[in-house]
Protein backbone atom coordinates (compact mmCIF):
# COMPACT_ATOMS: atom_id res chain seq x y z
CA UNK A 1 0.00 0.00 0.00
CA UNK A 2 2.11 2.87 -1.10
CA UNK A 3 -0.93 5.44 -0.90
CA UNK A 4 -2.90 5.53 1.82
CA UNK A 5 -6.39 6.79 0.91
CA UNK A 6 -7.72 8.95 3.42
CA UNK A 7 -11.29 10.02 3.28
CA UNK A 8 -11.03 13.48 4.79
CA UNK A 9 -14.96 14.43 5.94
CA UNK A 10 -16.72 17.05 4.13
CA UNK A 11 -19.42 18.09 6.64
CA UNK A 12 -18.46 22.35 6.05
CA UNK A 13 -15.51 22.39 8.24
CA UNK A 14 -13.33 25.45 7.35
CA UNK A 15 -10.11 24.10 6.97
CA UNK A 16 -11.38 20.76 5.11
CA UNK A 17 -9.75 22.47 1.84
CA UNK A 18 -6.50 22.91 3.45
CA UNK A 19 -6.25 19.74 5.60
CA UNK A 20 -7.06 17.72 2.20
CA UNK A 21 -4.41 19.82 0.34
CA UNK A 22 -1.80 18.95 3.08
CA UNK A 23 -2.55 15.27 2.88
CA UNK A 24 -1.92 15.24 -0.66
CA UNK A 25 1.22 16.50 -0.42
CA UNK A 26 2.14 14.14 1.68
CA UNK A 27 1.55 12.05 -0.76
CA UNK A 28 -1.89 10.44 0.53
CA UNK A 29 -4.72 9.41 -2.11
CA UNK A 30 -7.12 11.61 -0.64
CA UNK A 31 -11.42 11.03 -1.28
CA UNK A 32 -13.70 14.21 0.44
CA UNK A 33 -15.83 11.97 1.85
CA UNK A 34 -19.14 14.03 2.07
CA UNK A 35 -21.29 10.87 2.35
CA UNK A 36 -20.70 6.90 4.03
CA UNK A 37 -20.36 5.58 0.92
CA UNK A 38 -17.27 7.20 -0.10
CA UNK A 39 -15.39 5.80 3.28
CA UNK A 40 -16.08 2.36 1.98
CA UNK A 41 -12.47 2.02 0.52
CA UNK A 42 -10.68 4.18 2.50
CA UNK A 43 -7.82 3.27 4.86
CA UNK A 44 -8.53 5.61 7.26
CA UNK A 45 -10.21 8.74 8.34
CA UNK A 46 -9.53 12.45 8.68
CA UNK A 47 -11.95 14.74 10.82
CA UNK A 48 -11.17 18.42 10.25
CA UNK A 49 -12.91 21.32 12.04
CA UNK A 50 -12.86 24.58 13.36
CA UNK A 51 -15.56 26.28 15.44
CA UNK A 52 -18.62 24.75 17.69
CA UNK A 53 -18.75 21.57 18.87
CA UNK A 54 -22.59 21.77 18.78
CA UNK A 55 -22.65 22.93 15.37
CA UNK A 56 -20.18 20.27 14.31
CA UNK A 57 -22.29 17.70 15.50
CA UNK A 58 -25.53 18.50 13.98
CA UNK A 59 -23.35 18.78 11.19
CA UNK A 60 -22.37 15.42 10.60
CA UNK A 61 -25.82 14.07 11.96
CA UNK A 62 -27.07 16.14 9.06
CA UNK A 63 -25.26 14.63 6.66
CA UNK A 64 -25.91 10.80 7.89
CA UNK A 65 -21.95 10.97 8.95
CA UNK A 66 -22.25 10.73 12.75
CA UNK A 67 -23.07 6.90 13.62
CA UNK A 68 -20.69 5.97 10.80
CA UNK A 69 -17.96 7.97 12.17
CA UNK A 70 -18.59 6.43 15.38
CA UNK A 71 -18.83 2.57 14.09
CA UNK A 72 -15.45 3.36 12.09
CA UNK A 73 -13.36 4.38 15.33
CA UNK A 74 -15.34 1.77 17.51
CA UNK A 75 -14.01 -0.62 15.14
CA UNK A 76 -10.76 0.29 15.71
CA UNK A 77 -9.91 1.62 12.36
CA UNK A 78 -7.76 4.34 11.64
CA UNK A 79 -8.72 8.05 12.36
CA UNK A 80 -7.08 11.51 13.05
CA UNK A 81 -9.18 14.39 14.77
CA UNK A 82 -7.87 17.76 14.37
CA UNK A 83 -9.09 20.71 16.21
CA UNK A 84 -12.61 20.32 16.92
CA UNK A 85 -12.55 17.00 14.98
CA UNK A 86 -9.88 16.06 18.05
CA UNK A 87 -12.19 17.49 20.60
CA UNK A 88 -14.99 15.62 19.26
CA UNK A 89 -13.35 12.52 19.72
CA UNK A 90 -14.63 12.99 23.53
CA UNK A 91 -17.23 12.31 25.37
CA UNK A 92 -18.81 16.25 25.19
CA UNK A 93 -18.38 19.40 25.25
CA UNK A 94 -18.81 22.74 27.66
CA UNK A 95 -19.27 24.47 24.30
CA UNK A 96 -23.03 24.79 23.85
CA UNK A 97 -23.22 21.55 25.89
CA UNK A 98 -22.62 19.05 23.50
CA UNK A 99 -23.17 15.37 23.67
CA UNK A 100 -19.88 14.05 21.04
CA UNK A 101 -18.36 11.03 19.77
CA UNK A 102 -17.31 9.18 22.86
CA UNK A 103 -14.89 7.58 21.62
CA UNK A 104 -12.16 8.82 23.97
CA UNK A 105 -13.24 9.59 27.77
CA UNK A 106 -13.38 12.99 28.49
CA UNK A 107 -14.31 16.37 28.15
CA UNK A 108 -13.77 19.21 25.80
CA UNK A 109 -13.84 22.77 28.03
CA UNK A 110 -12.28 26.61 27.68
CA UNK A 111 -8.82 26.87 28.09
CA UNK A 112 -8.05 28.34 31.58
CA UNK A 113 -5.98 30.78 32.32
CA UNK A 114 -5.19 32.24 28.71
CA UNK A 115 -4.07 35.94 28.54
CA UNK A 116 -5.67 35.87 24.96
CA UNK A 117 -8.27 33.87 23.39
CA UNK A 118 -8.31 32.54 21.00
CA UNK A 119 -5.67 31.45 21.13
CA UNK A 120 -4.07 31.79 17.99
CA UNK A 121 -0.59 31.55 16.02
CA UNK A 122 2.26 29.40 16.44
CA UNK A 123 2.99 28.04 19.92
CA UNK A 124 5.29 24.92 21.16
CA UNK A 125 4.43 21.39 21.63
CA UNK A 126 6.06 19.49 24.18
CA UNK A 127 6.57 16.06 23.81
CA UNK A 128 5.27 14.30 26.67
CA UNK A 129 5.18 10.46 25.46
CA UNK A 130 6.98 9.04 22.59
CA UNK A 131 4.69 8.27 19.93
CA UNK A 132 5.04 7.96 15.88
CA UNK A 133 2.87 10.79 15.08
CA UNK A 134 6.15 12.73 16.30
CA UNK A 135 9.17 10.63 14.01
CA UNK A 136 11.54 12.95 13.17
CA UNK A 137 9.68 16.24 14.94
CA UNK A 138 11.93 17.84 17.99
CA UNK A 139 10.74 17.86 21.10
CA UNK A 140 9.42 21.79 21.52
CA UNK A 141 9.10 22.69 18.19
CA UNK A 142 6.01 24.99 17.19
CA UNK A 143 2.65 24.20 15.52
CA UNK A 144 -0.16 26.54 14.38
CA UNK A 145 -3.06 26.77 17.01
CA UNK A 146 -6.27 28.38 16.89
CA UNK A 147 -8.62 27.72 18.81
CA UNK A 148 -10.21 28.38 22.53
CA UNK A 149 -11.82 24.96 23.97
CA UNK A 150 -9.68 21.81 24.65
CA UNK A 151 -9.81 18.68 24.91
CA UNK A 152 -8.98 16.67 28.78
CA UNK A 153 -8.94 13.44 27.84
CA UNK A 154 -9.39 11.67 31.16
CA UNK A 155 -7.03 8.63 30.64
CA UNK A 156 -3.17 10.43 31.28
CA UNK A 157 -1.96 7.37 29.59
CA UNK A 158 -3.16 8.75 26.20
CA UNK A 159 -1.71 12.08 26.30
CA UNK A 160 1.15 12.42 23.45
CA UNK A 161 1.61 16.23 24.23
CA UNK A 162 1.15 19.32 25.87
CA UNK A 163 1.39 22.92 25.26
CA UNK A 164 0.86 25.92 27.48
CA UNK A 165 -0.94 28.66 26.82
CA UNK A 166 -1.71 30.15 30.34
CA UNK A 167 -2.42 26.79 31.80
CA UNK A 168 -0.85 23.89 30.01
CA UNK A 169 -3.92 21.36 27.95
CA UNK A 170 -2.88 18.49 25.81
CA UNK A 171 -2.43 18.79 21.66
CA UNK A 172 -1.77 15.26 21.16
CA UNK A 173 -3.82 12.55 22.31
CA UNK A 174 -3.63 8.97 21.38
CA UNK A 175 -5.87 6.02 21.84
CA UNK A 176 -5.29 2.70 19.55
CA UNK A 177 -5.73 3.87 15.99
CA UNK A 178 -7.56 7.18 17.50
CA UNK A 179 -5.38 10.22 16.85
CA UNK A 180 -6.38 13.62 18.11
CA UNK A 181 -4.31 16.82 17.94
CA UNK A 182 -5.24 20.31 19.00
CA UNK A 183 -2.76 21.94 16.40
CA UNK A 184 -3.59 22.77 12.85
CA UNK A 185 -0.68 20.23 10.66
CA UNK A 186 -2.19 21.87 7.20
CA UNK A 187 -1.12 25.02 8.45
CA UNK A 188 2.18 24.03 10.85
CA UNK A 189 4.44 24.25 8.01
CA UNK A 190 7.55 21.58 7.76
CA UNK A 191 6.90 20.40 11.12
CA UNK A 192 2.93 19.86 10.20
CA UNK A 193 4.09 17.94 6.99
CA UNK A 194 5.87 15.32 9.26
CA UNK A 195 3.43 14.99 11.19
CA UNK A 196 0.39 14.24 8.39
CA UNK A 197 3.71 12.03 7.07
CA UNK A 198 3.95 9.87 9.84
CA UNK A 199 0.40 9.80 10.38
CA UNK A 200 0.21 8.09 6.70
CA UNK A 201 2.86 5.88 8.00
CA UNK A 202 1.16 4.55 10.81
CA UNK A 203 -2.15 4.43 8.66
CA UNK A 204 0.59 2.37 6.10
CA UNK A 205 1.36 0.22 9.17
CA UNK A 206 -2.46 -0.76 10.32
CA UNK A 207 -2.45 -2.85 7.05
CA UNK A 208 -5.08 -3.75 6.02
CA UNK A 209 -7.78 -1.78 7.67
CA UNK A 210 -9.99 -2.02 5.12
CA UNK A 211 -12.88 -4.00 6.61
CA UNK A 212 -14.22 -6.97 4.57
CA UNK B 1 4.78 30.81 24.56
CA UNK B 2 3.21 32.17 21.59
CA UNK B 3 5.89 32.95 18.80
CA UNK B 4 6.23 36.54 17.96
CA UNK B 5 5.47 36.46 13.93
CA UNK B 6 7.62 37.11 11.09
CA UNK B 7 5.16 38.37 7.66
CA UNK B 8 6.08 38.56 4.13
CA UNK B 9 3.86 41.02 2.68
CA UNK B 10 3.67 40.47 -1.38
CA UNK B 11 1.85 42.56 -2.89
CA UNK B 12 0.33 41.04 -5.81
CA UNK B 13 -1.69 43.14 -9.30
CA UNK B 14 -3.08 40.69 -11.73
CA UNK B 15 -1.80 37.66 -10.44
CA UNK B 16 1.95 38.65 -10.18
CA UNK B 17 4.33 40.01 -7.47
CA UNK B 18 4.56 43.25 -8.50
CA UNK B 19 7.17 46.01 -6.59
CA UNK B 20 7.10 49.38 -6.59
CA UNK B 21 6.44 53.16 -4.84
CA UNK B 22 3.27 53.61 -3.43
CA UNK B 23 1.52 51.84 -6.10
CA UNK B 24 3.60 53.51 -8.83
CA UNK B 25 6.63 52.35 -10.94
CA UNK B 26 5.65 48.80 -10.86
CA UNK B 27 7.64 45.86 -11.84
CA UNK B 28 6.67 42.27 -12.22
CA UNK B 29 8.83 40.25 -9.48
CA UNK B 30 7.50 36.95 -10.18
CA UNK B 31 5.19 34.33 -9.08
CA UNK B 32 3.08 34.96 -5.89
CA UNK B 33 3.01 31.24 -5.57
CA UNK B 34 6.56 30.75 -5.55
CA UNK B 35 7.30 33.64 -3.81
CA UNK B 36 5.07 32.40 -0.90
CA UNK B 37 6.67 29.32 -0.99
CA UNK B 38 10.40 30.61 -0.55
CA UNK B 39 9.40 32.48 2.23
CA UNK B 40 7.85 30.03 4.10
CA UNK B 41 10.67 27.91 3.79
CA UNK B 42 12.95 30.39 4.87
CA UNK B 43 10.87 30.59 8.20
CA UNK B 44 8.10 32.87 7.24
CA UNK B 45 5.41 32.50 9.79
CA UNK B 46 2.24 33.65 7.80
CA UNK B 47 1.98 35.32 4.03
CA UNK B 48 0.23 38.27 3.84
CA UNK B 49 -0.85 38.46 -0.21
CA UNK B 50 -1.92 42.41 -0.59
CA UNK B 51 -4.18 42.20 -4.17
CA UNK B 52 -3.86 46.11 -5.26
CA UNK B 53 -4.69 44.84 -8.82
CA UNK B 54 -6.08 48.23 -10.18
CA UNK B 55 -8.80 47.43 -12.69
CA UNK B 56 -12.17 45.40 -12.16
CA UNK B 57 -11.40 42.97 -15.17
CA UNK B 58 -7.96 41.75 -12.73
CA UNK B 59 -10.23 41.37 -9.56
CA UNK B 60 -10.45 37.37 -10.08
CA UNK B 61 -6.71 36.43 -10.57
CA UNK B 62 -6.28 36.71 -6.55
CA UNK B 63 -8.36 33.27 -6.01
CA UNK B 64 -6.34 31.96 -8.50
CA UNK B 65 -3.43 32.83 -6.59
CA UNK B 66 -4.28 31.79 -3.62
CA UNK B 67 -5.22 28.47 -4.77
CA UNK B 68 -2.06 27.90 -6.45
CA UNK B 69 -0.69 28.74 -3.19
CA UNK B 70 -2.55 26.96 -0.54
CA UNK B 71 -2.28 23.79 -2.60
CA UNK B 72 1.80 23.88 -1.68
CA UNK B 73 2.24 26.30 0.90
CA UNK B 74 1.57 24.86 4.33
CA UNK B 75 1.28 28.00 6.77
CA UNK B 76 -1.43 30.63 7.33
CA UNK B 77 -2.19 32.69 4.41
CA UNK B 78 -4.25 35.97 4.53
CA UNK B 79 -5.37 38.14 1.53
CA UNK B 80 -6.22 41.56 2.02
CA UNK B 81 -7.49 44.10 -0.84
CA UNK B 82 -10.53 44.47 -2.77
CA UNK B 83 -12.98 41.97 -0.29
CA UNK B 84 -16.05 43.88 0.29
CA UNK B 85 -18.74 41.11 1.11
CA UNK B 86 -19.21 37.98 3.07
CA UNK B 87 -19.61 36.44 -0.50
CA UNK B 88 -16.56 37.93 -1.61
CA UNK B 89 -14.56 36.74 1.97
CA UNK B 90 -16.09 33.17 1.33
CA UNK B 91 -14.81 32.65 -1.72
CA UNK B 92 -10.92 33.57 -0.77
CA UNK B 93 -11.66 31.43 1.92
CA UNK B 94 -12.79 28.64 0.34
CA UNK B 95 -9.77 29.60 -2.14
CA UNK B 96 -7.70 28.45 0.60
CA UNK B 97 -6.22 32.02 2.37
CA UNK B 98 -6.92 31.69 6.24
CA UNK B 99 -7.82 35.26 6.71
CA UNK B 100 -9.31 38.22 5.14
CA UNK B 101 -8.15 41.65 5.92
CA UNK B 102 -10.49 44.31 5.46
CA UNK B 103 -9.35 48.31 5.00
CA UNK B 104 -11.15 50.82 3.17
CA UNK B 105 -14.20 48.37 3.13
CA UNK B 106 -14.40 48.43 7.22
CA UNK B 107 -14.56 52.18 7.32
CA UNK B 108 -16.90 52.45 4.71
CA UNK B 109 -19.24 50.04 6.10
CA UNK B 110 -18.04 48.55 10.21
CA UNK B 111 -20.71 46.36 10.16
CA UNK B 112 -19.15 44.40 7.52
CA UNK B 113 -16.37 42.88 10.30
CA UNK B 114 -19.30 41.82 11.84
CA UNK B 115 -21.33 39.72 9.01
CA UNK B 116 -18.17 38.24 8.39
CA UNK B 117 -17.09 37.60 12.18
CA UNK B 118 -19.96 35.83 12.96
CA UNK B 119 -19.87 33.59 9.95
CA UNK B 120 -16.42 32.64 9.65
CA UNK B 121 -15.36 33.40 13.55
CA UNK B 122 -13.52 36.50 14.61
CA UNK B 123 -9.90 34.62 13.66
CA UNK B 124 -10.33 35.15 10.19
CA UNK B 125 -11.26 38.52 10.42
CA UNK B 126 -8.16 41.49 10.74
CA UNK B 127 -8.67 45.25 10.17
CA UNK B 128 -5.68 46.94 8.45
CA UNK B 129 -5.44 50.44 9.81
CA UNK B 130 -3.98 53.06 7.54
CA UNK B 131 -3.13 55.78 9.83
CA UNK B 132 -0.98 59.29 10.02
CA UNK B 133 0.42 61.27 12.59
CA UNK B 134 -2.03 64.75 13.59
CA UNK B 135 0.87 67.39 12.76
CA UNK B 136 1.53 69.71 15.90
CA UNK B 137 -0.52 67.76 18.33
CA UNK B 138 0.15 68.00 22.06
CA UNK B 139 -0.37 64.58 22.41
CA UNK B 140 0.13 62.47 19.78
CA UNK B 141 -2.56 61.62 18.11
CA UNK B 142 -3.05 59.71 14.16
CA UNK B 143 -5.29 59.80 11.71
CA UNK B 144 -7.22 57.19 9.76
CA UNK B 145 -6.61 57.27 6.05
CA UNK B 146 -7.60 55.31 3.08
CA UNK B 147 -7.49 54.42 -0.59
CA UNK B 148 -4.38 53.52 -0.05
CA UNK B 149 -3.30 56.44 2.18
CA UNK B 150 -4.76 59.45 0.00
CA UNK B 151 -7.95 59.73 1.52
CA UNK B 152 -8.11 61.05 5.36
CA UNK B 153 -10.84 60.23 7.25
CA UNK B 154 -11.10 62.54 10.05
CA UNK B 155 -11.31 59.41 12.16
CA UNK B 156 -8.65 58.79 15.49
CA UNK B 157 -7.00 55.59 14.89
CA UNK B 158 -6.86 54.65 18.38
CA UNK B 159 -10.62 54.91 18.45
CA UNK B 160 -11.19 53.20 14.90
CA UNK B 161 -9.18 50.12 16.33
CA UNK B 162 -11.35 49.62 19.91
CA UNK B 163 -14.02 49.83 17.19
CA UNK B 164 -12.99 47.35 14.64
CA UNK B 165 -12.33 45.05 17.75
CA UNK B 166 -15.94 45.36 19.27
CA UNK B 167 -16.99 44.61 15.90
CA UNK B 168 -15.68 41.62 15.55
CA UNK B 169 -12.12 42.09 13.57
CA UNK B 170 -9.79 39.33 15.60
CA UNK B 171 -6.59 41.08 14.71
CA UNK B 172 -5.31 44.00 13.51
CA UNK B 173 -2.56 44.78 11.02
CA UNK B 174 -1.29 48.31 11.97
CA UNK B 175 0.47 50.80 9.22
CA UNK B 176 1.54 53.87 9.62
CA UNK B 177 1.65 56.06 6.28
CA UNK B 178 4.38 58.45 7.78
CA UNK B 179 6.52 55.39 7.70
CA UNK B 180 5.59 53.24 5.16
CA UNK B 181 8.04 52.88 2.26
CA UNK B 182 10.69 54.97 4.45
CA UNK B 183 13.03 52.20 6.01
CA UNK B 184 12.77 54.26 8.87
CA UNK B 185 11.51 52.25 11.66
CA UNK B 186 8.23 51.42 12.68
CA UNK B 187 6.15 53.96 14.50
CA UNK B 188 6.14 52.02 17.72
CA UNK B 189 4.40 55.02 19.77
CA UNK B 190 1.21 54.57 17.59
CA UNK B 191 1.60 50.65 17.92
CA UNK B 192 1.77 50.86 21.49
CA UNK B 193 -1.21 53.36 21.84
CA UNK B 194 -3.15 50.73 20.02
CA UNK B 195 -1.89 46.99 21.71
CA UNK B 196 -2.42 49.12 24.95
CA UNK B 197 -5.76 49.37 24.01
CA UNK B 198 -7.22 46.04 22.55
CA UNK B 199 -6.64 42.60 23.37
CA UNK B 200 -6.64 41.15 19.81
CA UNK B 201 -2.78 40.66 17.99
CA UNK B 202 -1.40 43.82 16.52
CA UNK B 203 0.95 43.12 13.39
CA UNK B 204 3.44 46.11 13.07
CA UNK B 205 3.87 47.74 9.68
CA UNK B 206 5.56 50.50 8.10
CA UNK B 207 9.34 50.97 7.93
CA UNK B 208 10.93 48.29 8.55
CA UNK B 209 14.86 49.31 8.01
CA UNK B 210 16.25 46.09 9.87
CA UNK B 211 16.16 43.55 12.22
CA UNK B 212 16.50 45.90 15.34
CA UNK B 213 12.86 47.50 14.30
CA UNK B 214 11.48 44.32 14.74
CA UNK B 215 12.62 43.67 18.30
CA UNK B 216 11.27 47.45 18.99
CA UNK B 217 7.88 46.93 17.56
CA UNK B 218 7.56 44.38 19.56
CA UNK B 219 9.08 45.26 22.90
CA UNK B 220 8.13 48.95 22.87
CA UNK B 221 5.13 49.20 20.38
CA UNK B 222 3.57 45.53 22.00
CA UNK B 223 3.00 43.99 18.24
CA UNK B 224 2.28 40.30 18.56
CA UNK B 225 4.07 40.36 15.10
CA UNK B 226 5.58 42.46 12.40
CA UNK B 227 5.04 42.55 8.78
CA UNK B 228 7.92 43.71 6.23
CA UNK B 229 7.65 43.80 2.46
CA UNK B 230 11.03 45.76 0.74
CA UNK B 231 13.55 44.64 3.46
CA UNK B 232 12.77 41.08 2.64
CA UNK B 233 12.17 41.30 -1.51
CA UNK B 234 15.05 43.22 -1.84
CA UNK B 235 16.85 40.93 0.18
CA UNK B 236 18.52 43.81 2.21
CA UNK B 237 17.45 41.53 5.39
CA UNK B 238 16.43 37.79 5.09
CA UNK B 239 13.65 36.25 7.84
CA UNK B 240 16.65 34.20 9.63
CA UNK B 241 18.01 37.90 10.39
CA UNK B 242 15.10 39.37 12.06
CA UNK B 243 14.43 36.16 13.85
CA UNK B 244 18.54 35.89 15.33
CA UNK B 245 17.90 39.43 17.04
CA UNK B 246 14.27 38.84 17.85
CA UNK B 247 15.51 36.29 19.71
CA UNK B 248 18.65 37.69 20.98
CA UNK B 249 16.26 39.79 22.52
CA UNK B 250 14.63 37.67 24.42
CA UNK B 251 11.64 37.23 22.24
CA UNK B 252 10.22 33.91 21.79
CA UNK B 253 9.78 33.09 18.20
CA UNK B 254 9.68 29.97 16.23
CA UNK B 255 13.26 28.98 14.96
CA UNK B 256 13.65 28.74 10.76
CA UNK B 257 15.18 25.23 10.98
CA UNK B 258 11.89 24.14 12.32
CA UNK B 259 10.61 25.59 8.89
CA UNK B 260 13.28 23.97 6.58
CA UNK B 261 12.86 20.54 5.41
Amino acid sequence: MSAPRIAVLDYGAANMVSVTQALASCGADVVVAAEVPSLALADAIVVPGVGAAAAAMDALRERDLLEPIRDWMRAGRPALGICLGFQIMLERSDEGGAETLGLMSGRTALLEGAPTLPHIGWNEVELTSPHPLFEGVPDRSHFYFVHSYVAIPTDETTVVARTTHGSAFVSAAASGCLWGIQFHPEKSGEMGQRVLANFLNLVRGAGTGRAG
Amino acid sequence: MLARRVIPCLDVANGRVVKGTRFVNLTDEGDPAELAQRYALQGADEIVFLDITAAPEGRGTILEVVRRTASQVFVPLTVGGGVRSVAEMRDVLRAGADKVSFNTAAVASPELLTACAAIFGVQAVVCAIDARRVPAAGQPSWDVVTHGGRRPTGRDAVEWAETAVSLGAGELLVTSMDRDGTRSGFDVELLAAISSRVKVPVIASGGASGPADFVAAVREGGADAVLAASIFHRRMHSIEEVKTAMAEAGLPVRPVAEAIA
